[in-house]
């Protein structure tokens, strides 16, 4: 199996360059992850994150074939010829496939993406119930593997002042839980032409999620919020 | 060359659950606390941890905190220390309702209380009915603890070193831990961190196996760097074979499925487990239901063309609470077995999950040697929590959900005693250069140049002699043979080579310093594994089929020369009356 590999080593390299290489042994139920890995093999300076090969953790999220996607549940025979390996766009490279993601990094911390209690808490559990928990179905799931931001043009454009959809998706996971209790405050820091609003509704984010969550319904949701409390 | 120089109060070497955990209390305590991760902390092993941690809430079924220590006791075969556990379980209801404060988002009853689920080996009085004590959220319950761990720890303003990788401790000559040396994985620069207090946290080894569970990152860091500053390791004989991987793959498929209805079928759609344990059936000890299932291929009864794994099945719980409490592995199953557990069983066979042994501590995460005093004296300065440690709480075999107990638990704990030590311990010990040699020797071994063997092979066939030698039924000749085999590995890593020799994310040095450390791991794997002639919890002898308990109740200690030494179990309890030895029988 052919691929193309963008690479590029500061150490070593002027400029990044596609590196062509074939894969002979090409098992059934191959993921694109294990192919790294034999790919790894034959050249040990192809560099790349990867911890847990079943989708949990999200080191191995990457442009695939144009569109990004975490490497280890990728199959392999889902992917057309050359299969055209980059680093996910918008970000920095480090070496390689390796982005450096201080800025996603910082727009989730941005969004205080932590349960905010005032009241004493209890000596037991909070009681949520089951209709309320379910309101943190499909957000708190997300594994900061960075896809969809750096699938986001808005984001491309300002990732210094647009929070992008996982930090936005963070931001209602705890507007929606019934425990916290700063609403007020959270919802004013969103506030601005930028953190929020910068949301053009590309749906990008929906599109990539390996996760198959939806930040852009969580944005709308958050929008709707501001707007209840603003009348 | 000078080398940057950071200080702290405590270092913790490890992201994961124990180490955010333990983080967290620090931060909270206004000590200055450093985390040394070779990943981002969200990407650490506990994230995938699916079922649940156990804690006697009786929110379910009637439970208390004497149910969930006789459970856990028994689970060990007997050679878990009754003071650790009694410490655990009565500090498990705290540690969850803490979770519950921290944002995590269990699962719900009606009543708005946490969900539990029934879990292998629980029960309730004392081996009576089924109890349901693991607290979930989903099947994503790693994932959301150690999510909300983060955040609590972003907003302690908690000092992260993220991708950094630790190299070795840094000990003077009265054998203080004072630190340790770490390699910048963006830059290849070497980093020196001085720390008062030291605490391991870098989880398990599955990697020594071929077919595991875990991630790539489990490598056995930290146990090995301990071992290297002379500390011996516990009980590494020990190793859990999950029973429910997906066949051939290895990807964890929870418990929580057999929690919550689902069993094991044979070729002949017999539901085998009701022959091995007939009372808990599916839900018996982990050890107990992968030797079943490996007997069940053994002897001709294996599903599939090959007939090489049996069935989960699932399909008759429901599309509604598969969608509700399992959807994380209903996606692993589609994905990588290319089946909807709605409707088809999934193909599973046991694979290689959890290092019940590890780092010796006490129940407040310090460190013990049997060499200074008396038979267990802290090492001044190192503490470990977690997999990585040997507490030991598991002793032979763990039960599910008290992997991510132990790490709360023991990772508060060790914070705890780590602030009081601080309180006596005001400043810096003086380091002098000599402690650094070490682990500086051990980054220039990788700069030699020219040719020599490969890591990736070396890695290859080592991971696969341990699945071969030393897999879940073990025997004195072939762990003889293995033990031969891996330390002639361990040689033949010395002339291995890397030809990049690059300074910028170097992943090929990175994954050569840890099949060092993976190696040295397995030796003592091997080498305490043949040592032991009886059976017992996971370590299972065709050749002594029995529990030996006037010769072998009692923990192994390896040391890094390769001798072995042992101690006793600790069979009081902290306030209670010990629990007797009883044959195990579910």
């Amino acid at each position: 199996m052919r691929f193309s590999i963008y690479r590029y080593n500061p150490d070593v390299d002027d400029k990044p360059y596609m590196q062509e290489m074939v894969l002979e042994d090409v098992r059934n139920e191959m993921m694109l992850l294990d192919a790294l890995l034999a790919l790894k093999q034959q050249d040990e300076s192809l560099s790349f994150r990867r911890s847990c090969q079943e989708g949990v953790c999200g080191s191995d999220a990457m442009n695939i074939n144009g569109r990004n996607g975490l490497a280890c549940i990728t199959p392999l025979d889902s992917l057309s010829e050359p299969v055209k390996l980059r680093p996910m766009p918008g970000l920095p490279v480090i070496r390689d496939l390796i982005v450096d993601m201080s800025q996603f990094y910082q727009q989730y911390r941005n969004v205080k993406p932590y349960l905010i209690v005032h009241d004493p808490v209890p000596e037991v559990e909070h009681k949520q119930s089951p209709a309320q928990r379910d309101q943190l179905d499909g957000l708190y799931e997300c594994i900061l593997c960075g896809c969809c931001s750096t699938a986001c043009p808005s984001f491309w454009w300002n990732p210094d002042k647009f929070l992008g959809p996982a930090a936005l998706l963070q931001a209602w996971r705890f507007l929606a839980d019934s425990r916290d209790q700063a609403e007020g405050q959270r919802l004013q820091e969103l506030e601005g032409p930028y953190r929020l609003f910068r949301c053009h509704t590309i749906m990008n984010c929906v599109d990539v999620c390996p996760k198959g969550l939806n930040p852009t319904k969580a944005i709308g949701k958050i929008k709707h919020l501001m707007l209840k409390r603003s009348i | 060359m000078t080398i940057t120089r950071r200080k702290f109060d405590a270092l913790i070497i490890g992201a994961g659950g124990g180490g955010l955990r333990a983080a967290l209390q620090l931060a909270r305590a206004d000590a200055k606390v450093a985390v040394v991760s070779k990943v981002f902390p969200t990407r650490s092993h506990t994230v995938a941890a699916q079922g649940g941690v156990n804690a006697a809430l009786a929110n379910v079924s009637p439970d208390n905190w004497h149910f969930h220590m006789f459970d856990t006791i028994k689970g060990s075969d007997y050679l878990g220390d009754q003071d650790a556990i009694e410490y655990m379980c009565r500090a498990a209801p705290k540690v969850v309702y803490e979770l519950d404060h921290f944002g995590v988002p269990f699962s719900r009853r009606d009543d708005g209380n946490i969900y539990q689920r029934a879990f292998g080996g629980q029960s309730q009085d004392y081996g009576g009915e089924q109890a349901a004590r693991t607290c979930a959220a989903a099947d994503r319950t790693g994932h959301a603890i150690l999510h909300a761990l983060y955040q609590q720890n972003i907003n302690a303003r908690t000092h992260f070193f993220d991708e950094f990788f630790a190299i070795d401790l840094i000990k003077d000559k009265e054998g203080y831990i004072l630190g340790a040396m770490a390699l910048e994985i963006e830059t290849g620069e070497p980093i020196l961190i001085e720390a008062k207090t030291t605490l391991i946290a870098t989880g398990g080894a599955g990697q020594l196996f071929r077919t595991c569970t875990n991630a790539l990152i489990n490598t056995g860091d930290g146990m090995a760097m301990a071992l290297r500053a002379g500390v011996p390791l516990q009980d590494m004989e020990f190793f859990q074979f999950h029973p429910t991987g997906i066949a051939g793959k290895g990807i964890l498929i929870t418990e929580g499925v057999r929690g919550e209805g689902g069993y094991l079928v044979n070729a002949d759609g017999e539901r085998f487990m009701e022959r091995y344990a007939p009372r808990a059936k599916d839900l018996a000890s982990r050890d107990i239901v992968s030797r079943a299932i490996a007997i069940e291929v053994r002897e001709g009864r294996g599903c599939g063309p090959d007939k090489d794994h049996v069935f989960l099945k699932l399909d008759h719980i429901g599309a509604d609470i598969i969608k509700k409490r399992l959807p994380g592995i209903r996606d692993s199953a589609i994905t990588f077995a290319h089946v909807d557990p709605i409707e088809s069983p999934i193909p599973v066979y046991p694979t290689a999950h959890y290092t019940m042994g590890g780092i010796p501590t006490n129940h407040k995460g310090q460190v013990v040697v049997p060499e200074r005093e008396g038979p267990e004296d802290p090492v001044p300065g190192l503490y470990a929590a977690g997999e990585c440690a040997c507490v030991s709480v598991h002793g032979a075999n763990r039960l599910g959900g008290n992997s991510l107990l132990d790490i709360l638990v023991f990772g508060r704990a060790a914070a705890n005693h780590i602030i009081g030590y601080l309180q006596e311990h005001r400043y810096h010990r003086q380091m002098d250069d000599d402690g650094i040699d070490m682990a500086m020797a051990r980054l220039a071994r990788w700069e030699q140049q020219g040719e020599g063997e490969s890591v990736p092979e070396l890695r290859a066939e080592f991971r696969k002699v341990m699945e071969d030698h030393c897999g879940v039924f073990r025997e004195q000749n072939n762990l003889a043979i293995g033990l031969e085999k891996v330390t002639a590995l361990r040689q033949r890593l010395q002339n291995a080579r890397i030809q990049d020799q690059s300074k910028i994310f170097n992943t090929a040095r990175i994954e050569a310093l840890e099949l060092e450390n993976l190696m040295d791991i397995g030796i003592a794997t091997v080498a305490s594994a043949l040592a032991r002639t009886e059976s017992r919890g996971a370590h299972s002898r065709v050749d002594f089929t029995e529990r030996d308990d006037t010769n072998w109740l009692k923990h192994s200690l390896y040391f890094e020369d390769g001798r072995l030494d042992y101690k006793p179990v600790r069979l009081k309890p902290m306030t209670v009356a010990p629990f007797p030895l009883k044959p195990r029988v579910y």
